[in-house]
C-alpha cells in the first residue's frame, strides 16, 4: 500500500513557474463561463454551480458572477465540502477542517457543474460526486476545473479547462486566491528536498 | 486541521476549554448530516463502534447508535441484561473479549466510577464514557454546552442553574467542569441532602455557588438545568417525598418567571414529569429539551469521528 499523499510543507517547494497572473485567472473564469454556459443545455436554466471547499466554491463565485455579467439568469451557487468522503481520513494525515455543504435547491432532475480549482488525481471529484449523490440524483454532473494538472487516478474526465499543465509527481500547483487574503496568482512548485 | 489531543473521551475534568470548543465546533458541522434526504456519510465505513451499556439507557445507546451509523461504522450493542456480566464475567473479561474482536471505539456505560477509565487503560480500542457511575458523562456536558450556545451565542459569562440531584449526577458534575471551563459561571441549587462536597472548588474561585432554596439561584438566570431526581439511586431518606421536593424544588411558571425572560430550560432527560419540571414548563416555548436530543446524536458523530482510527500521525 502506498503511502497517502501528504502536500509537502511551503519550504520544502521552490517555485518553478507562474502559470497565470491576476489578469491571466481572470481572462481564463471569463472564457470557462462562456463554455459551461455552451455546455449547460437551454432545458437546464439556471445554471447550477456547485464549487469543491475550500478553492473550488471561491470560482464557483466568481463564475457564477461572471455568467450573470454575460446575460444568463442568475445562476444557483452550491458548495459541497468532502472532507467526510475522502479516501484517506484514516491514513495518517491531520484531519481537514469541515466546511458546510450547501445546496440552495433540490439536485434531483438538475443538471450541476461542479467547480474545482485544480484537477489532479480525480480522487477529490470522486468523493465530491458521492455527496451529490447523497442529496439527490442529478440529470447530469459536469465538472470545470481552472487547472488540469494531469496525472489521474480515476477515470475522470472535465468538461471545461482553464488552463493544462503537464506536471511530475514532484510538482505541485498552487492557486492563490483573493478571497483567501492572496493575490490571484497560479504557480507552479517543485519539490527540492 | 483538526488534531485531537486524546485517544480516549472520559470526561470533562481532563479536557481544555480549547479542546472542549474544538469538540462543540465539530459537532455544529456533522448537525446538517441529519437534515439530509440521505442522513448517513461513508467517513467510517469499516469501523467498529461496540456501546457496552451495562447500566439502563435507551436515549444514550440509541444516540450513540445512531451517530455510529450516521457516519457508516458498523454499531454492535451490547445491554447488561444480554452480556456476560450476568453469567458472573468481569467488566474487565468482557471487555478483553470485545478489544480481542478489534472493535475501534468502545463506548461504555457502568455503575461504577472509574469504569471507562479502567478500560481506556487496557484496551486497544478507543474508550468513550458513557456515563460512569457518579463521576462524568462527558458527550451529555457537550450536548449541553452546544445547545447553550446555539441558544445563547456564548458561554462566558452566563450564569447557569443547576437543579437537583447533584449528588447522584454524573451530568452535573460534567457540566460543572465543562460550563466553568468555558467560562460560565454555576449555581447549584438543591436540598442540603442531595449535595456533593467539593462543588465549588470545581470551577475558578467565584465561578460556582451553592443554594439550597431554588429561588435566589434562579433570579437573572439564562440557563435553568433540571435534574431528575433518580429514584433508582436513593435509598435511604434523603427527602421526605418526591410532592414534598417538588414543592420546593420543582421549576413551574412561577419560578421561572424570577429568571431572565429569555431563559432557557434544560434537562438531560427522562422527565419526571411533575417532579422536578411541571409539564407547562417542560412543554413550554422555553424548553430546549429535544433540541439537547438532536444535538447529541451531532457531538457524539464529532467524538467518534475523532477517536476512530486515530488522528494526526501515522497510524503504523
Amino acid at each position: 500500500m502506498t503511502p497517502p499523499r501528504q502536500p509537502p510543507p511551503d519550504s520544502d517547494l521552490t517555485l518553478r513557474r507562474e502559470i497565470l497572473d491576476a489578469a491571466g485567472i481572470g481572462r481564463t473564469l471569463r472564457r470557462m463561463a462562456l463554455e459551461i454556459a455552451e455546455r449547460v443545455p437551454q432545458e437546464a436554466r439556471p445554471i447550477y454551480l456547485c464549487g469543491v471547499r475550500t478553492g473550488g466554491a471561491y470560482l464557483a463565485q466568481r463564475l457564477s458572477a461572471l455568467l450573470a455579467e454575460a446575460g444568463e439568469a442568475k445562476p444557483l451557487l452550491g458548495a459541497v465540502d468532502i472532507s467526510l468522503y475522502r479516501d484517506d481520513v484514516f491514513r495518517g494525515l491531520p484531519k481537514p477542517e469541515i466546511g458546510p455543504t450547501e445546496l440552495p435547491e433540490p439536485l434531483d432532475g438538475r443538471t450541476v457543474v461542479l467547480v474545482d480549482d485544480v484537477l489532479f488525481t480525480g480522487r477529490t471529484i470522486r468523493a465530491a460526486m458521492d455527496v451529490l449523490a447523497d442529496y439527490g440524483r442529478p440529470q447530469a454532473v459536469k465538472l470545470a476545473a481552472l487547472i488540469d494538472r494531469g496525472r489521474r487516478e480515476l477515470p475522470i474526465q472535465p468538461d471545461v479547462v482553464g488552463v493544462t499543465v503537464e506536471t511530475t509527481a514532484r510538482e505541485s500547483v498552487r492557486v492563490m486566491l483573493a478571497e483567501r487574503g492572496e493575490v490571484d496568482r497560479v504557480v507552479l512548485r517543485e519539490r527540492v528536498a | 486541521m483538526t488534531g485531537f489531543a486524546h485517544r480516549h473521551l472520559l470526561g470533562m475534568e481532563a479536557l481544555t476549554g480549547a479542546e472542549i470548543t474544538q469538540l462543540l465546533d465539530l459537532g455544529e458541522r456533522f448537525l446538517e448530516i441529519a437534515e439530509r434526504p440521505i442522513k448517513k456519510v461513508p467517513t467510517l465505513r469499516g469501523k467498529t463502534v461496540i456501546n457496552l451499556f451495562l447500566e439502563a439507557s435507551t436515549r444514550t445507546r440509541t444516540s450513540f447508535e445512531i451517530a455510529a451509523k450516521r457516519l457508516s461504522a458498523d454499531a454492535v450493542n451490547i445491554s447488561g441484561s444480554s452480556s456476560s456480566t450476568v453469567k458472573g464475567e468481569t467488566l474487565l473479561d468482557t471487555a478483553r473479549n470485545l478489544d480481542a474482536m478489534a472493535p475501534d471505539v468502545v463506548v461504555v456505560r457502568h455503575a461504577q466510577a472509574g469504569a471507562a477509565e479502567m478500560l481506556a487503560a487496557r484496551l486497544r480500542a478507543g474508550v468513550v464514557n458513557a456515563g460512569d457511575g457518579a463521576h462524568e458523562h462527558p458527550t451529555q456536558a457537550l450536548l449541553d454546552c452546544s445547545t447553550i450556545r446555539a441558544h445563547k451565542k456564548r458561554l462566558e459569562g452566563l450564569e447557569v442553574v443547576i437543579c437537583g440531584d447533584i449528588r447522584h449526577s454524573r451530568v452535573a458534575r460534567s457540566d460543572l467542569w465543562a460550563l466553568t471551563k468555558l467560562g460560565a459561571r454555576v449555581r447549584i441549587a438543591a436540598p442540603r441532602t442531595l449535595l456533593a462536597p467539593g462543588l465549588e472548588a470545581m470551577g475558578p474561585p467565584g465561578s460556582v455557588t451553592i443554594h439550597e432554596r431554588i429561588e435566589p439561584a434562579l433570579e437573572g438566570a439564562d440557563v435553568v438545568m433540571m435534574l431528575r431526581i433518580q429514584k433508582e439511586r436513593i435509598g435511604g431518606a434523603l427527602f421526605p417525598n418526591t410532592r414534598e421536593y417538588s414543592r420546593y424544588f420543582g421549576l413551574n411558571p412561577r419560578r421561572l418567571a424570577l429568571a431572565k425572560p429569555d431563559a432557557i430550560v434544560m434537562h438531560p432527560g427522562p422527565i419526571n414529569r411533575g417532579i422536578e419540571i411541571d409539564p407547562t414548563v417542560a412543554d413550554g416555548p422555553r424548553a430546549v429539551i429535544l433540541d439537547q436530543v438532536s444535538r447529541g446524536v451531532a457531538i457524539r458523530m464529532a467524538v467518534l469521528y475523532l477517536l476512530a482510527g486515530g488522528d494526526a500521525g501515522p497510524s503504523e
